[in-house]
């Protein structure tokens, strides 16, 4: 098996945000913390976009490469999750991600950081899976339930996509083959650049 | 007698205080380390969560599950008649 990955289909992303209430319902994420939410680029203008984001579980992580306490670890399918024990909140994981991943609760008044809280691509954390205290902790364990994560398996317009890296690519190749865009497709500019320069 | 009795005492301050770091428990963030998490595939045992059609502990039925759940649930070109 290849590494779990998510993507999001910008084509396909209207905004509905049941991927950011399917994770926030599944693992009971408290308030202020936001494990996945919606990006929408452009909002109002015609043509806008959007994008469902969360923890992306880099190959190479940037929250893993400045843990002071070393709290992170890579599980064999690539989730990139974390001890909560060993955590001691202090943020810089949040600095490094460029995806704003790394979440902290607040509570009172001012606010406290607490723990960072994260995506853990439903696959839970170091406790015995499927138990309470890894509930508690990181939520619920689904790919130890031989299920995919919440946000994916609930998006309705199968915008988000999410498992073994393979598997996602093919389906997103698909797509693009089926529906016919190539180049004119949106973000291919700005990668790849265009005829005229403009990114897209 | 006297200066005896104060030496042993000074003896006996040295020893505990060059010991008393050994009572110390670490300090060292990680030392007690990342505990270890077991595999995905090995299942959550008996729940009534656990989606059927693979066997807790196999890693290739589980991998096949998760493949086929892929496919099944993200791809609609495969449900579609051309």
């Amino acid at each position: 098996m290849a590494r779990m990955k998510f993507i999001c289909d910008a084509e396909r992303c209207i905004e509905c945000n049941g991927c950011v209430t399917a994770c926030k319902n599944e693992h009971e994420v408290p308030w202020g913390v936001n494990r996945r939410r919606v990006v929408t680029l452009n909002d109002g203008v015609p043509g806008e976009k959007s994008i469902s984001v969360a923890c992306m579980h880099c190959s190479d992580a940037p929250c893993m490469a400045v843990c002071p306490v070393n709290c992170f670890y890579r599980t064999e399918e690539g989730v990139v999750l974390h001890d909560k024990d060993v955590c001691i909140g202090c943020g810089y994981c949040s600095y490094a991600c460029p995806f704003g991943a790394p979440q902290f609760p607040s509570a009172g008044t001012f606010g406290v950081r607490g723990k960072m809280d994260k995506c853990t691509f439903c696959a839970g954390g170091p406790e015995e899976h499927g138990s309470k205290a890894e509930f508690e902790k990181y939520g619920r364990n689904r790919l130890a339930e031989g299920k995919l994560p919440a946000c994916a398996e609930m998006c309705s317009t199968k915008a988000l996509l999410a498992g073994d890296g393979d598997v996602v690519a093919d389906i997103l190749r698909n797509r693009v083959v089926q529906r016919g865009k190539g180049a004119e497709v949106w973000g291919w500019g700005t990668a790849y650049g265009t005829a005229n320069g403009r990114k897209s | 007698m006297k200066p005896i009795r104060g030496l042993s005492t000074v003896a006996i301050l040295l020893a505990a205080f060059a010991v008393a770091a050994c009572g110390e428990t670490p300090q060292d963030a990680s030392a007690a380390g990342v505990k270890v998490d077991r595999p995905v595939y090995q299942g959550v045992g008996d729940s009534p969560f656990v989606a059927p059609g693979w066997k807790a502990g196999d890693r290739t039925s589980w991998q096949a599950e998760l493949k086929a759940r892929a496919q099944y649930g993200q791809n609609d070109y495969t449900r579609m008649t051309p």
